[in-house]
């Protein structure tokens, strides 16, 4: 009976147990911290099983639509609607799985890291209701199929997000830095509200599938899309609406750091929705295609180059993961650019998306593992500078060793996840433009360097008397970090099963819009 | 194993459980040429202190190379570069905010026109 609730129900309890926890949170936290910690962590763990039952019942059973307050929950169109879908739909298909997935595991990895790395914070439980907030709008962002849900979700993780960046206030910076997120953010959020405007106005609809369906790329619609990709790719720091990222990144705590990255990372889920799913080959997609490829070359090359002569730990590792994320724009891009040309798409066009898609939850897995290590040496030594580390790698040796799988994960060094879908996009893009994937190929090299200074900095040398009495983190900490090198080296051992099972449905499912369509409105 | 460990890019292929093989097998062979090395190393004594000239050494906090050493060469090679990139990242919020208009504007006039 509880069994086949929950799995009727999965999506809805995806967003719900979160929500709730958040809201619990302080009344738990009254009791002792201890259950407080219970509370939070239970709850995230439960959730990310979710997720991952999720996961699993989408890729076995096909794209699960979930209809709140309909008599099922897979009646997307009620009889007296008039054939529109008028209720708030999740249409959770391979690519929202794939993102449920990468949060499942980011989210538990980070909440577990964050039970020791946090816990001196003044009001925790306040940090947590944020935290999980955070989770749930994620969660949200890549379940709904519904244009202003998605509104609602990025609106709930903006604030969410904001106020935590703002957290640790840092004399004031962290403050600043959170009301520059919330304002890049709230522009974002006006111009989606437009978008929501236009399209409702023409169409009579919110639902994806719906817009999508009756889509005649008018004027409006052309200018639907511009506000959309500004927003989303400034939400997902593309190079030059990037410059909020280096801030929020290194004034959040390091464990909200790792979770950002994840939030970017729905942003960029729905660029890539709304361009595929909602305009498809009725955009110029040419055009857009090339626009994305632009924006990630910027983003990789700026991004890059801003990081070599940063001084900060967390600020360099927030130009990379610009830098990184340029990697997915083009990798996506590039399916885009030749979405109509069905011989391209064919040969290189879906292998490039498999790619940045691909790139996604390596980023997710590699970047998380980095921050947390970033967090880690700040944890015990209270500083970001790099000019005043070094000598850590004799006291903290685990943490070390992390960090070496993250750097070399991110530098594309073989034989870990980055590698893998590096390859994928530079061996599909060379055959696109072969000067794209040069610059990508240089990038490589350049992050790779920026690493080894970061690794000398902090590692190398003799232990320093100034951290004669450094040790090792806690153990909540090392097993976050632990999850994740391990997740790191086994999706860069078995790149192939990572691909079949979740990346290549992921990327199907982009592509496929009829599917996606049909899947809510049976058709119609 | 193949079917699980090759990654098949569309042009060639990865596998990087023959990568680890490699890797291990070089590993084996350098550690066989060191192992013939010198056989005379002791620890803890003037074998392993640094030599410097006959100057002493210095403390263990001046021996290690900050950051800000690192790569000078690059950045001063690309100064040219870095001098017009940096100042476009102000910290101020209203430059952040007009970035994001010039590219809505600027991507409107590829997408619309």
């Amino acid at each position: 009976m509880i069994e086949e609730f929950i799995f009727t129900n999965l999506p809805a309890l995806m967003v719900a147990v979160p929500l709730l926890a958040a809201f619990v949170c302080p009344l738990v936290a009254q009791i002792s911290p201890a259950m407080r910690k219970m509370w939070v962590m239970g709850s995230m763990a439960i959730t990310s099983l979710l997720g991952l039952l999720l996961v699993m019942r989408v890729y076995t059973m096909g794209t699960f639509v979930y209809v709140f307050g309909a008599s099922t929950p897979g009646l997307s169109i009620p009889l007296d609607s008039g054939g529109i879908p008028i209720r708030i739909v999740f249409t959770v298909d391979a690519m929202s799985a794939f993102m449920d997935l990468i949060i499942a595991i980011v989210g538990f990895c980070v909440i577990l890291y964050s039970l020791s790395s946090d816990e001196r914070r003044t009001s925790p439980q306040y940090y947590y209701t944020l935290f999980l907030l955070l989770i749930a709008a994620v969660i949200g962002m890549v379940s709904t199929g519904d244009l202003f849900n998605f509104f609602v979700f990025i609106e709930i993780s903006s604030l969410a997000s904001a106020g935590l960046v703002a957290y640790s206030v840092e004399k004031g910076r962290a403050v600043e830095a959170g009301l520059k997120y919330f304002m890049v953010s709230a522009l974002g959020g006006i111009f989606l509200l437009f978008v929501i405007g236009i399209l409702y106005g023409q169409y009579d609809a919110l639902n994806i599938a719906m817009i999508a369906q009756r889509m005649q790329f008018t004027m409006l619609d052309k200018i639907a899309l511009v506000l959309l990709v500004a927003a989303l790719a400034a939400k997902c720091g593309a190079v030059p609406m990037h410059f909020w990222t280096p801030d929020a990144y290194s004034l959040a705590p390091s464990s909200v750091t790792a979770m950002l990255v994840v939030a970017s990372q729905a942003s960029l889920y729905g660029l890539f929705r709304f361009t595929f799913t909602m305009y498809h080959l009725s955009l110029n997609y040419v055009t857009i295609g090339w626009t994305i490829i632009v924006l990630g070359v910027l983003s990789m090359v700026i991004g890059v180059t801003m990081a070599i002569p940063q001084k900060d730990v967390k600020r360099l590792m927030a130009y990379h993961a610009i830098s990184q994320t340029g990697y997915m724009l083009l990798g996506v891009g590039v399916g885009l650019a030749v979405l109509g040309n069905e011989t391209a798409i064919n040969s290189f066009g879906t292998i490039a998306m498999e790619g940045g898609i691909f790139h996604i939850i390596n980023h997710a897995l590699y970047k998380g593992l980095l921050f947390l290590t970033a967090g880690a040496i700040i944890y015990r030594i209270g500083t970001r500078d790099l000019n005043r580390m070094g000598g850590l790698g004799h006291s903290m040796k685990y943490t070390m060793i992390f960090f070496i799988i993250g750097s070399l994960a991110i530098a594309g060094i073989p034989p870990f996840n980055g590698f893998a879908s590096k390859l994928l996009i530079y061996e599909s893009v060379y055959l696109f433009n072969p000067f794209l994937a040069i610059i990508a190929m240089v990038v490589s090299i350049l992050t790779l360097a920026s690493f080894v200074k970061v690794f000398h900095s902090i590692f190398m040398g003799p232990p320093l008397p100034e951290f004669a009495s450094v040790r090792e983190v806690p153990l909540p900490m090392l097993l976050g970090m632990g999850i994740l090198a391990t997740l790191v080296i086994l999706f860069g051992v078995f790149p192939q099963t990572v691909v079949n099972l979740i990346v290549a449905p992921a990327v199907h499912a982009l592509i496929d819009q009829s599917g996606y369509i049909s899947a809510i409105l049976g058709g119609a | 194993m193949n079917l699980m460990t090759t990654l098949s890019t569309g042009s060639g292929f990865w596998n990087p459980v023959l990568w680890l093989v490699a890797l291990i097998i070089t590993l084996i062979i350098a550690y066989l040429i060191w192992a013939r090395g010198e056989r005379q190393y002791k620890a803890g004594t003037e074998q392993v202190k640094p030599f410097i000239s006959g100057n002493p050494e210095p403390r263990k906090g001046a021996v290690h190379i900050r950051a800000g050493n690192l790569y000078w060469g690059f950045t001063d090679a690309l100064q040219g570069y870095y001098r017009r990139v940096i100042p476009l990242h102000t910290g101020i919020l209203t430059d952040y905010l007009l970035w994001v208009l010039w590219v809505t504007a600027l991507v409107c006039i590829l997408v619309v026109v």
